[in-house]
């Protein structure tokens, strides 16, 4: 096997220079694992969002709220058979760089709407008989340190205060896509502290969280709510909960393109930069290359040698590249934690980085491949004499 | 005049190059024959067109009109392909510059040729070791080529130059590049490849004590034969 041995020995002729095209590779394609893994997680968090979940909110929008009296309205629509109160509570924990979400939501439809947060029965009883109580994921709980039992102040923001709570559940995640960094406490809490401060903005619901008993007739229980509160003082809208999480992310959904679009950015040029280099080695070999010719080999065998020499490297980059993704994915899964709640390398990104490395090297060879190819012997062998 | 016979047959042979969208004529019309078993030296000066006539009759440049037989074949009638195949097994190089392969040992370099054969790994190393020996270099078989002197380098390419035992050995400056006592090496090795293994040479000179072990010179000069 000349070649291989041929190919391996060119590789590492300027040892610098290899280690400088290695290395620019590997990272090219660490920035592309790490930007697909993004883009990638968006969409699954898109996709994991339930649709068997319908959520109902004002009309008008978001920032209006519906009546607690249609809560029972809703539970009397054929096909619905859940129906949960939430708001959004926005409350702040010490400081505002501690931002993780926080929701105020009746325990019973939490526990029966959300499956994919595990709570061990005596959390969830806890959660349940505990006005003051809170779930926690398990990440968020690790970052603060919080444990079971422990009592924790949010200030209060669009509901003002300090609301002081109790930890009763820690959930685990169903999946490993599962967003495990939410705050989720008891709504008659919320409510009855309404009551007392500020009774004009009590009994009212942010959003209804409502479960279908089958969720291919999600759509017509959805035009079913909608209907009945037609004409009332405040229309409702309902969705599936996945076209409700779309609505936020629409304008993110933007960015995603465009990172999407950065990331084959950051692989054409590296492609190119590598073009130069394969470039600039064959354009120094071309008499070692004509020499060769002269002895007998083909054209093909001084093509094998300059693509494999391209592809060799670009495929060491790739490789270098690939593990570096699982630490630098590991670091910011645990630095970046409120906005990455799992930033997990799937197989496709690596083989799509593995492509990519390959693709390198074989674009950027193709120009001094065609050259060393087609050299006229006479021509290459001037070089030197 | 023992039974030698020509080995190399050039008729008519005319070369130029384009500059821009100039033809360069180099060679015009140039017809003579090589005996088999003759060390051949051309010379002359700087641009006339050794170098050219030289790259003709080893295959590795073609002809604009006119035809070299070398043997039985018609060189000038073959693809790029058969040329190649053709002086793997027929034609051995010697450059000025040795144009060994810097990442291949001395070994490796002259086992470049027989890659290309039938022969099994054995038979090759036979082949590299022999090589070797006549160039008085086995010892130093292991040595990549920057660890070795030009003289030995240039061995090493007269190693490879004869490991598929060809019957044409042409060789560029063979000592343009050497000092005097290395230069002699290898001219005496080249006399010793002529008298003892009945190569033919045809060697591009300027060095007069190089032209003095030929037995024939001729002498080119602005792409014509000034001599025979
Ligand atoms: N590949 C080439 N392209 C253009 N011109 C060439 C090429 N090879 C040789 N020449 C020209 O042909 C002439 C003869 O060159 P060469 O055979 O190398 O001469 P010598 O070996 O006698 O010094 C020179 O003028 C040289 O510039
Ligand atoms: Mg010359």
């Amino acid at each position: 096997m000349f070649m291989v041995k041929y190919i391996l020995r060119n590789a590492f002729r300027h040892k610098l220079r290899a280690l400088l095209t290695i290395t620019g590779v590997a990272i090219a394609i660490l920035a592309f694992g790490l930007l697909r893994t993004l883009v990638g997680l968006w969409y699954l968090g898109v996709e994991s969002s339930s649709s068997t979940r319908l959520v109902a909110r004002n009309a008008i929008s978001l920032v209006f709220s519906l009546p607690i009296s249609y809560k029972e309205r809703i539970r009397q629509i054929p096909g619905v058979t859940k129906v949960g109160a939430m708001n959004w509570f926005g409350g702040i924990y010490i400081s505002e760089k501690n931002f993780f979400p926080n929701f105020a939501i009746e325990p019973q439809a939490f526990l029966d709407l959300y499956p994919e947060f595990l709570l061990s029965p005596e959390e969830q009883k806890g959660f349940l008989h505990d006005r003051q109580g809170a779930v926690v994921g398990r990440k968020l709980a690790a970052k603060q340190g919080w444990k079971l039992g422990d009592r924790v102040i949010l200030k209060g923001t669009i509901f003002p205060g300090q609301w002081e709570f109790v930890i009763r559940g820690i959930y685990r995640g169903a999946q490993r896509s599962t967003d495990e960094t939410q705050f989720f406490f008891n709504w008659d809490y919320l409510n009855e502290t309404l009551r007392r401060t500020i009774a004009r903005r009590a009994d009212q619901a942010g959003i209804y969280i409502i479960g279908v008993s089958n969720p291919e007739k999600a759509a017509e229980v959805a035009v079913a709510i909608d209907t009945s509160f037609k004409n009332s003082l405040a229309e409702t809208m309902t969705e599936t909960e996945k076209a409700f999480q779309l609505s936020f992310v629409t304008m993110t959904e933007a960015i995603m393109i465009a990172i999407k679009i950065v990331s084959y950015v950051v692989i054409v040029i590296i492609m190119v930069v590598a073009a130069n280099t394969m470039a600039m080695t064959a354009r120094e070999r071309i008499s070692e290359y004509a020499t060769l010719k002269t002895l007998g080999f083909q054209w093909y065998h001084i093509a094998s040698a300059v693509f494999g020499e391209s592809l060799f490297i670009a495929t060491l980059g790739g490789i270098a590249g690939i593990m570096g993704t699982f630490p630098a994915a590991g670091v910011i899964e645990q630095e970046l934690s409120q906005f990455f709640p799992s930033f997990q390398v799937t197989t496709t990104t690596i083989l799509l980085q593995l492509s990519a490395a390959v693709l390198v090297g074989a674009t950027a060879s193709i120009f001094p491949t065609w050259r060393a190819a087609t050299i006229r012997i006479a021509d290459g062998l001037r070089r030197i004499g | 005049m023992t039974a030698h016979s020509d080995i190399v047959t050039i008729r008519n042979v005319t070369k130029s190059y384009r500059r821009g969208n100039q033809p360069v004529p180099v060679l015009e019309d140039i017809s003579f024959a090589i005996q088999s078993g003759e060390f051949l030296a051309l010379m002359g000066p700087s641009g006339s067109g050794k170098s050219t006539l030289l790259n003709l009759i080893a295959g590795i440049d073609k002809v604009d009109s006119g035809s070299i037989t070398i043997g039985d074949c018609e060189i000038t009638t073959l693809s790029e392909t058969e040329l190649a195949r053709w002086r793997a097994v027929n034609v051995g190089f010697v450059f000025q510059f040795y144009n060994l392969i810097p990442v291949l040992t001395a070994y490796e370099n002259v086992e470049l040729p027989l890659l290309l054969t039938r022969l099994s790994r054995r038979e090759r190393r036979e082949h590299v070791e022999t090589a070797l020996e006549i160039v008085r270099l086995a010892d130093r078989m292991d040595h990549r080529p920057s660890q070795l002197s030009g003289g030995q380098q240039q061995r090493v390419a007269i190693a490879r130059a004869i490991v598929t035992d060809p019957a044409i050995l042409v060789a560029d400056e063979p000592t343009g590049d050497l000092d005097r006592v290395s230069a002699g090496e290898i001219l005496s090795l080249m006399d010793h490849l002529v008298l003892d293994f009945h190569k033919t040479i045809i060697m591009v000179t300027h060095d007069p004590r190089a032209a003095e072990k030929a037995h024939v010179i001729r002498h080119l000069e602005k792409g014509l034969l000034t001599d025979g």
